[in-house]
């Protein structure tokens, strides 16, 4: 008779990209991965989730009913399809300035995949650079840089966000570009804690001593370790932005106010909330479906990518 | 007395043991994602009392999942012990191990059956001083009062050889050296006084001048409390410093078995000899080329119907690949699974 | 041990300096604070004496010096908007963002490591999947747009709480309760994930080849190992609603921090963000040193000198 409670992970998988690397063939891995996934299918359903998103921003003008930015103050405020009062050419209904609803949150989505993307991109992209010097030449610039880090992580970071948004003013690139950089921290802390990590196992003092040289070292040994914590990072980072395009967006500090985002429909349908609930409503049931894909699609790619490790997430 | 199992059948159950521990047929097998680890396949021996017992084998050789098999610490799933015996003759009763539930298993563990683990460095909790680590053993397993405890831990301190006990006592395991650590781990095994102690490689993390005093220590403990231990590893130095009798394993199996000077004498299977013969010595002269075991270790997830080290044997016959070889006496106390030695009367010195 | 802490202190130091800074830098970043601070319609002219009465005009160096000044002895100038002194405006307004963030904070944690615990101790099961669903739920649910579905529902249509303000003992649990779902999330799947990353340490095979009961094996072993994680995140989560309860203050009209930074946003009262932002960035230092002290306590590692 065993003890059920002697160690409890039963995720009895290797790390998934030492197995993917294994495989031989296409479509072997891409089997692999499809097991992956339907033996957790809360991956599935993330995976679904986010594609979906992102079919309806690629997508758009073709599963519209409407141009998002056409107004017509006589229909403003119009109630969805089921109910009375509302049509089947606006299914959900109005804004107060007679945009229609569903056609503002299919377009919403494009704002909201743009900004997550591009934020992460450049949050990325600075954090490993910054990370990675970090971590590779230890001492001193190390102490520095985490120094910074470890300062602006510890600030009131909505605040900050608020603070700058207001000061820059209203566009989509100011949001992109705050975003990139203030999130960049993270990851230059989970970058940094990689590469020291790898540090450790050695292989890069063995690559030295066989000879190599620096791009091979870079690119054979640092980078295929770096991708599966910053794959699980960028997802969640990616449904933080969209998060906090949102709240700008709901304070009226995001994109400009004619724009379709879903933070900029959350500020119009504020005021109308007892009357005409579904203005808001529906912008936030997307912002909910997004980001819920998105974590659960975040969990898996943690699960299958590093199952074992400590978790990376600030 | 000593059992002989050549096919696996009991004998007459009331002649009385002399072994502390006896093991029939042991399987256990892992299922995960990527198919069936065959770790241990029909594993049969036995320890007696005050004795000890060298299990050797290389990385994977299913030595470790074998003694956790026995105590219930195989992690289940993905782990699932298949089937076989172990009977233990422990303090109160005999009973097979592989039986019993798991409140019965925890009353064994810590009490009658003490384990120390391979890497001192993890396997003490970093943020619990070391003497409580060691008495909760003791308020686990016997009626004592805290004072009582307390004395008794300062006692094993003192026994596993580490100086100013009271001091010590208070100490977090980050404050002690790895040496010292693992010689806590021993006292946390000894401090129940049990019949049996499992070292799943118990010096392997540690340099050679510790290695040589825990291995003192070990034997001092079997003198003065008649403690039998089983000792894992896959260093043969150690294990001709302070075996009995050895096993050595491979694939999940048993090779050989036998006391330990037959063993280092008359080295019978292809494995054992292919181990010993890998071993610089000091005093050969001359220059010469260090002898491996050619092939590479088995595969566990591949279930086999043939002796497991065919492949990399130098004598393998047709037999060898169609049947799977079971442990057979050539000598008293020696036995060996292997056709070619057993069948053909093979021996060392054929070549 | 005191080493640790002298140098923890002089980091809060440097960070308060770098803050004003930051916080000094952000107003001027368009290159005009002034036409940042006054609205559209304002003339050239009242552009300029502007300018003049705020000290713009002067070298940067000066006015830096002028701010720190200020800064240290906890003067921001005066509020555009109210035409008083900005800091204690702020400072007003602290005691209810501090209940708010408390309160939160506490029906997260109540909630969150109980359920998070069961997760950890039988994965797979009942418990933990209501866990996940909720951690994952807690997560992805936009904070503010719950925050108006809650008062739609709870508020307008039964009646159970007040939809805005600070009145009653009941008027907190809404907001809090919204405050601190995210939070309750991350709690959660820390704790169970926590809770088995230590399950499988080798430390804990040790505790069951003792033969410990299990119940003993988490009360000694498991829960003090989890709890050092916890502490560090816990702490940030809590300097995180004190920054982040800006929306919930606003949509429930609630008379902290957060709903005068709105404010004085939409009235370009940059002055008061400042005094604002510094004033919580200062809360949460003092915070993020208190959970280092803490840590100190709880885990004997950091104790002794490395």
């Amino acid at each position: 008779m065993t003890d059920k409670q002697i160690t409890g992970s039963s995720k009895a998988h290797r790390n998934g990209i030492e197995a993917l690397s294994q495989k031989r063939n296409i479509s072997e891995r891409l089997r692999y991965i499809w097991k992956l996934l339907w033996n957790d299918k809360s991956g599935l359903i993330g995976l679904i989730l986010f594609l979906i998103v992102v079919f309806a921003a690629v997508f758009a003008p073709m599963i519209s009913t409407a141009d998002p930015l056409d107004q017509n103050l006589k229909i403003s405020k119009m109630p969805p399809a089921w109910h009375e009062g509302g049509s089947w050419e606006h299914p959900f209904g109005t804004d107060p300035l007679g945009r229609d609803l569903y056609s503002r949150v299919i377009y919403g989505s494009r704002v909201s995949l743009t900004v997550g993307f591009f934020g992460v991109l450049i949050a990325g992209g600075l954090g490993m650079i910054v990370g990675a010097i970090a971590g590779y030449f230890g001492g001193r610039v190390d102490d520095l840089v985490m120094g910074i880090i470890n300062m602006i992580l510890s600030l009131p970071y909505l605040l900050f966000v608020v603070f700058i948004a207001a000061v820059l003013g209203r566009s989509l690139l100011n949001i992109i570009l705050i975003f990139g950089i203030t999130d960049a921290p993270i990851f230059a802390r989970v970058t940094r804690g990689e590469v020291l990590r790898i540090k450790e196992l050695g292989y890069i003092e063995s690559a030295v001593c066989a000879g190599a040289r620096w791009p091979r070292i870079v690119f054979d040994h640092i980078l295929p370790n770096l991708i599966g914590p910053l794959i699980v990072l960028s997802t969640f980072e990616m449904s933080a932005m969209i998060f906090y395009e949102a709240g700008l967006g709901f304070l009226g500090l995001s994109v400009p106010p004619s724009v379709p985002s879903w933070g900029n429909m959350l500020s119009d349908g504020r005021l109308y909330l007892q009357q005409h609930p579904w203005i808001a409503t529906y912008a936030g049931l997307a912002i909910m479906f997004t980001s819920l894909g998105m974590n659960l699609l975040g969990d898996w790619l943690r699960d299958v990518l590093d199952p074992r490790r400590r978790r990376a997430r600030k | 007395m000593f059992w002989i199992r050549v096919e696996g059948e009991r004998e007459n159950e009331e002649i009385v043991m002399t072994a502390v521990l006896e093991v029939h047929d042991l399987v256990t097998k892992f299922y995960t994602l990527e198919g069936i680890v065959h770790a241990v396949n029909g594993v049969s021996f036995s320890v007696n009392k005050g004795e000890i017992l060298a299990v050797v084998g290389e990385s994977g050789s299913g030595k470790s999942v074998t003694m956790k098999s026995l105590l219930g610490l195989i992690s289940s799933p993905p782990g699932k012990i298949e089937s076989g015996k172990a009977i233990f003759n422990g303090s109160n009763e005999l009973g097979d191990l592989l039986e019993y539930s798991p409140q019965q298993l925890r009353d064994i563990r810590g009490g009658d059956i003490g384990y120390v683990f391979q890497d001192p460095g993890s396997t003490l909790n970093p943020i619990m001083t070391v003497g409580e680590q060691i008495a909760e053993t003791i308020l686990r397993h016997q009626v004592v009062s805290r004072e009582e405890a307390y004395k008794k831990t300062l006692n094993l301190l003192e026994k596993v050889g580490i100086a100013d006990p009271v001091t010590r006592y208070k100490n977090y395991p980050f404050q002690f050296s790895g040496g010292m650590r693992q010689r806590v781990m021993i006292a946390i095994a000894i401090a129940c006084e049990p019949q049996m102690i499992i070292a799943d490689e118990p010096t392997t993390a540690l340099d050679v001048t510790i290695q040589a005093q825990i291995i003192d220590l070990f034997k001092k403990f079997q003198k003065e409390l008649n403690i039998a231990v089983i000792w894992i590893t896959h260093d043969l130095g150690v294990v001709a410093g302070i075996a009995d009798r050895v096993l050595v394993m491979y694939g999940g199996r048993i090779m050989e078995t036998a006391p330990v000077n037959k063993l280092y004498e008359n080295p019978t299977h292809p494995y054992t000899i292919g181990l010993l013969g890998s071993l610089p010595r000091l005093n050969e002269d001359g220059y010469k080329r260090l002898v491996g075991i050619k092939g590479v270790p088995l595969d566990a997830s591949k279930e086999i119907k043939h002796c497991p080290f065919a492949a990399r044997c130098d004598y393998a016959f047709e037999r060898c690949w169609n049947e799977i070889p079971k442990l057979a006496e050539i000598d008293p106390e020696h036995k060996v699974s292997c056709f070619y030695r057993v069948e053909k009367g093979g021996s060392q010195y054929d070549r | 041990m005191l080493r640790y802490f002298l140098s923890k202190i002089l980091q809060s130091v440097l960070i308060f300096l770098g803050i004003l800074l930051l916080v000094f830098a952000m107003v001027r970043v368009t290159g005009d604070p002034a036409a940042l601070m006054l609205s559209r319609q304002v003339s050239q002219d009242d552009i300029e004496e502007f300018r003049e009465r705020m000290g713009f005009n002067d070298p940067l160096i000066v006015q830096f010096g002028r701010f720190m000044s200020g800064a240290v002895v906890g003067d921001f100038g005066n509020s555009l908007h109210y035409k008083t002194p900005a800091m204690p405006l702020v400072v007003e307004r602290m005691p209810a963002t501090v209940q708010l963030a408390v309160t939160g904070l506490l029906m997260a944690v109540v909630i969150g490591i109980p359920l998070g615990i069961l997760g950890g101790f039988k994965p797979g099961s009942i418990f933990d999947n209501l866990g996940r669903l909720v951690a994952l739920l807690g997560q992805s649910v936009p904070n503010f747009w719950l925050a108006l579905i809650m008062i739609l529902f709870f508020a307008v249509r039964l009646g159970w709480f007040p939809s805005f303000g600070r009145d009653t003992w009941k008027s907190v649990i809404m907001p809090a309760f919204v405050l601190g779902l995210p939070i309750l999330g991350r709690i959660v799947r820390l704790t169970r994930s926590a809770v088995l990353e230590i399950r499988d340490e080798d430390f804990i095979l040790t505790a069951h080849s003792k033969g410990l009961e299990l119940q003993t094996i988490y009360r000694k072993h498991v829960f003090p190992n989890v709890a050092i994680i916890l502490v560090s995140v816990i702490g940030v989560s809590f300097g995180y609603m004190l920054g982040g309860s800006i929306y919930i203050e606003a949509i429930f009209a609630w008379p902290g921090m957060g709903g005068l930074l709105e404010q004085a946003v939409g009235w370009r009262d940059f002055p008061l963000v400042q005094a604002i932002a510094v004033f919580t960035s200062v809360v949460v230092l003092g915070l993020n040193l208190l959970t280092d002290v803490i840590y100190a306590v709880v885990d004997p590692r950091i104790r002794y000198d490395r």
